[in-house]
């Protein structure tokens, strides 16, 4: 059995430790905010915070992460830092399609919690793991941007 | 009324944003079994033998012997079977599927599976290739006399490469079969093709087959015809065992089997007069189309429309054919066969200009078509051509004019500048009479008694923004607030057919069907009391369009585009920085500021994709980049902030006089970037994708 902090409660899973965290979040908990775009951890769209770094789940064996703490789009969209980020991708639209948006919001906070104000430099790089086929980045970049401005005192 | 191109908050917005949206992956139906096709290992030649293991309890093979109806897809035709009956034309067709409750087992089972082929010749590219699945040729004026009297003739060849949508959602549709009925799930942007398609491999009526939208991850055109491929495996399957059948495919076998842009050979003759003027053009189009036609028929048409770009030629002959090669069946990607041309003709236009000694653009604008100019098939540009303003626009903003005469000198040094300039085209909606003769488009307002009024349309979302677009349309030509105007996921048993979501149709024509809908339900407003409203869709025939001879108006309207490039080139290490990108658009008026925008920056960075380093082959019959990490598309790094601008060109035939917006800004990307490069390298290019082993060999 595996214990480990998910969206700040504790829980646990009978899964084998090879198990992808991925899996685990999808099927045993029904977190399906988190997303499998290529299984693989090149795009980004599975990415939760492993006690508060961007980790891409489908690459992340569940063995690996006990005693550690979980946050999903599912725990994360209860804080009100997630409230400015969905405001300022509605502003700058930053949303197509969607499926890469969870792990973009994610991509996002853990940017902001280790700088609160980046330069667009930053942001281009702290979300160079989450691929968006729909957007082209720019409204995305802009998006977090705004949160930075925005969001003062929050992270 | 505020102005309609204000943005809003879009309708789903926060569904998406916190994870709430149900994609077609995230469905879960009691007792749903999993499935995994069996794919061909060859990719021609005949099935021998096949030995299967025991078949545990409560799993089953799934083959052609199971399906009701015809084994056959429809799409344009229909010929590509749905399970092979021994006869295999790629590697990845496939055979027979495996359907049970546990992942693990099917894929263990399917290891265990051996089948034997007689193989045989195959043909993988388009030299190789002999047999054309179609083929179309128009001409105009007198070309031959033209050539006969020609002072110079030049020639060029073009090759542009293969490329993939890249959705970040994987295909997949989960099947139900329950009363006789079947009920179709899935990431996809053409509910009604689906439909059609399971009707007939199920051998079912209408009545009893059901396709339901699921908020879909991004399409581009490749969820255009494969979720009508998949929705027929799983609807055989869910009717044999009984249960709902999940077929989600993962990233490398979507790579590996669905349709991508077709790669293409161009070649073109232009013929000059003794004022170093063009006479005429002669251009031969050749597509590789895969194994089966499936979409390839019409992308070659808007290739072969596209022949001379925006320009005015007066003698033309065009041919085209789709080449049959044992590689997987290509198909509709976002510009449909006119981002190849477009590649062609532009970069063709700059190296006459150049060698002419002359800044390309100058030597364009002698060529621009106007308003009442006739277009390569004979039709006619009705409408305002707004490119000479964009030239002036694009000029203010980019400097291109200036940066090219400087850049042009001779560079020294490791890093050099180099700027392009293309100017393109789209034509709006289906081509010819397809609309009238084929997809005849019903929309359905339905005035609910709380004054609430709910769209009816089989058009999708998959990021494009539709289900914001339409309720603006809606809600501000009844004049009421946004939030009084819903619209949900097509579902067939409730939508009627508005056609599917291709081909930049769905604003222009749908949209206009929903702008003529909701001014009738304006006239006739009660306040609560019910009130439903059914526009059917009215053909504007201009100049009659005659697919076999490939003449008259092939499009109602045109969008509009121009796209400015700037790089720097390290001639050491063969790499390109961007400097600037700049794309200036008509799309006749943006019924969403902010969705337009994200339209136009997302189709651009394809473009800059398809450009430069979206490298996709094929090496004996398989896809040899199947994925993210081979076949790299843009990265947020990858990409600098683009300077867009809208110019304001309403269309008569358009709600609030809106065009087609969807594909556009793929268009011209590739020719842009490109010529920036021979600016800088002083040398010319053919062939896309330049990526730096590419860009070395040029060095
Ligand atoms: S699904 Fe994990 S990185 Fe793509
Ligand atoms: S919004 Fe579609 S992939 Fe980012």
């Amino acid at each position: 059995m595996i214990e480990f902090i998910l969206n700040g409660n504790l829980v646990s899973t009978n899964s084998d430790a090879t198990t992808r965290l991925l899996d685990v979040l999808r099927n045993e908990f029904n977190l399906t905010g988190t997303k499998e775009g290529c299984g693989e951890g090149e795009c980004g769209a599975c990415s939760v915070l492993i006690d508060g770094d961007l980790v891409t789940s489908c690459i992340t064996a569940i063995g690996s992460i006990k005693g550690k703490t979980v946050v999903t789009i599912e725990g994360f969209r209860e804080t009100e830092q997630y409230k400015v980020l969905e405001k300022a991708f509605a502003k700058a639209g930053a949303v197509q399609c969607g499926f890469c948006t969870p792990g973009m919001i994610l991509a996002a906070h853990a940017l902001l919690s280790k700088k609160s104000r980046p330069t667009y430099e930053d942001i281009r790089e702290a979300i160079s793991g989450n691929l968006c086929r729909c957007t082209g980045y720019n409204m995305i970049v802009d998006a977090i941007m705004i949160a930075s401005k925005e969001g003062k005192g929050l992270w | 009324m505020k102005d309609i191109s204000i943005s809003v908050k879009k309708k789903d917005h926060e569904i998406k944003t916190s994870g709430r949206a149900i994609y077609v992956a995230d469905m879960k139906f009691e007792g749903m079994f999993y499935a995994k096709v069996i794919r061909s290992t060859i990719a021609k030649g005949k099935i021998k033998e096949i030995s299967l293991p025991n078949i545990p309890d409560n799993y089953y093979i799934i083959d052609a012997k199971d399906i009701p109806g015809k084994n056959a897809l429809k799409i344009v035709e229909s010929e590509q079977p749905i399970f092979s009956e021994g006869n295999i034309e790629y590697m990845g067709e496939a055979i027979m599927m495996i359907v049970g409750p546990d992942k693990r087992k099917i894929e263990e089972l399917s290891e265990k599976i051996k089948i034997t082929y007689e193989e045989e010749e195959p043909v993988f590219t388009i030299e190789e290739a002999y047999e054309k699945l179609v083929s179309y040729h128009y001409e105009k004026g007198d070309y031959k006399k033209a050539f006969q009297n020609a002072d110079e003739i030049l020639e060029e060849t073009f090759i542009t490469g293969y490329q993939e949508q890249a959705y970040i959602e994987p295909q997949g549709v989960i099947g139900i079969y329950e009363n006789n009925k079947i009920t179709i799930y899935g990431s996809m942007q053409c509910p009604y093709y689906v439909k059609e398609a399971v009707m007939l491999t199920m051998g079912m009526d209408d009545k009893h087959v059901q396709v339901i939208q699921n908020v879909t991850g991004g399409g581009f055109g490749g969820k255009e015809d494969y979720p009508s491929m998949i929705g027929c495996q799983v609807a055989v399957a869910a009717k044999k065992v009984k249960r709902p059948v999940a077929l989600i495919l993962d990233r490398k076998e979507d790579m590996l089997v669905t349709p991508k842009r077709h790669p293409a050979r161009l070649k073109y003759r232009v013929a000059l007069n003794n004022k170093k003027e063009i006479t005429a053009i002669e251009a031969d189009i050749r597509t590789n189309a895969g194994a089966y036609l499936g979409l390839s028929g019409v992308v070659l048409q808007r290739a072969l429309i596209a022949a001379i770009g925006v320009y005015k030629i007066e003698n033309l002959y065009v041919s085209g054919a789709a080449m049959k090669t044992n590689t997987v069946p290509n198909g509709a990607y976002r510009g449909f066969g006119a981002p190849q041309t477009f590649f062609a003709i532009e970069m063709l236009m700059n190296h006459i200009g150049e060698k002419l000694g002359l800044n390309p653009l100058e030597f364009k604008k002698k060529y621009i078509a106007k308003k009442g100019d006739t277009t390569a098939t004979n039709g006619k540009y009705h409408y305002h051509v707004p490119l000479d303003e964009m030239i002036d626009k694009a000029e203010k903003i980019s400097g291109y004019s200036k940066k090219y005469k400087k850049y042009s000198k001779p560079q020294t040094g490791r890093y050099r500048r180099g700027i392009g300039m293309s100017l393109f085209l789209h034509g709006c909606g289906f081509t010819g009479s397809a609309e009238r003769d084929y997809i005849k488009s019903i929309a359905k307002l339905v005035k609910n008694e709380d004054d609430t009024v709910e769209i009816f349309v089989s058009n999708t979302d998959m990021g494009q923004g539709l289900h914001t677009t339409f309720s603006k349309i809606v809600a501000n030509t009844l004049g009421i607030p946004l939030e009084k105007v819903y619209i949900n996921n097509p579902d067939t048993d409730k939508v009627p057919n508005s056609g599917p979501t291709v081909a930049s149709r769905s604003i222009m024509i749908v949209g206009k069907l929903l702008e003529r809908a909701a001014k009738k339900m304006k006239e006739q407003w009660k306040p609560h009391e019910p009130l439903t409203i059914i526009e059917h869709y009215k053909h504007i025939d201009l100049i009659p369009w005659d697919i076999e001879k490939f003449q008259g108006d092939a499009y109602p309207a045109y969008s509009y585009g121009l796209n400015v490039v700037e790089v720097e080139v390290d001639m050491l290490l063969a790499t390109t920085k961007l400097l600037g990108v700049w794309g200036i658009f008509d799309v006749g008026k943006a019924i969403d500021k902010n969705i337009i925008m994200g339209q136009l920056q997302g189709g651009m960075l394809q473009g800059i994709g398809y450009a430069s380093m979206e490298k996709m082959e094929n090496k004996n019959g398989q896809i040899y980049q199947a994925n993210m990490t081979d076949y790299m598309i843009p990265t947020a790094k990858d990409t600098i902030p683009f300077n867009i601008e809208l110019i304001d060109n309403p269309y008569e035939g358009g709600p609030f006089g809106a065009k087609g917006a969807g594909e556009l800004p793929l268009v011209g990307v590739a020719p842009a970037y490109v010529a920036a490069v021979e600016n800088a390298i002083n040398k010319n290019i053919t062939e896309i994708p330049l990526t730096p082993e590419k860009l070395m060999e040029k060095l």
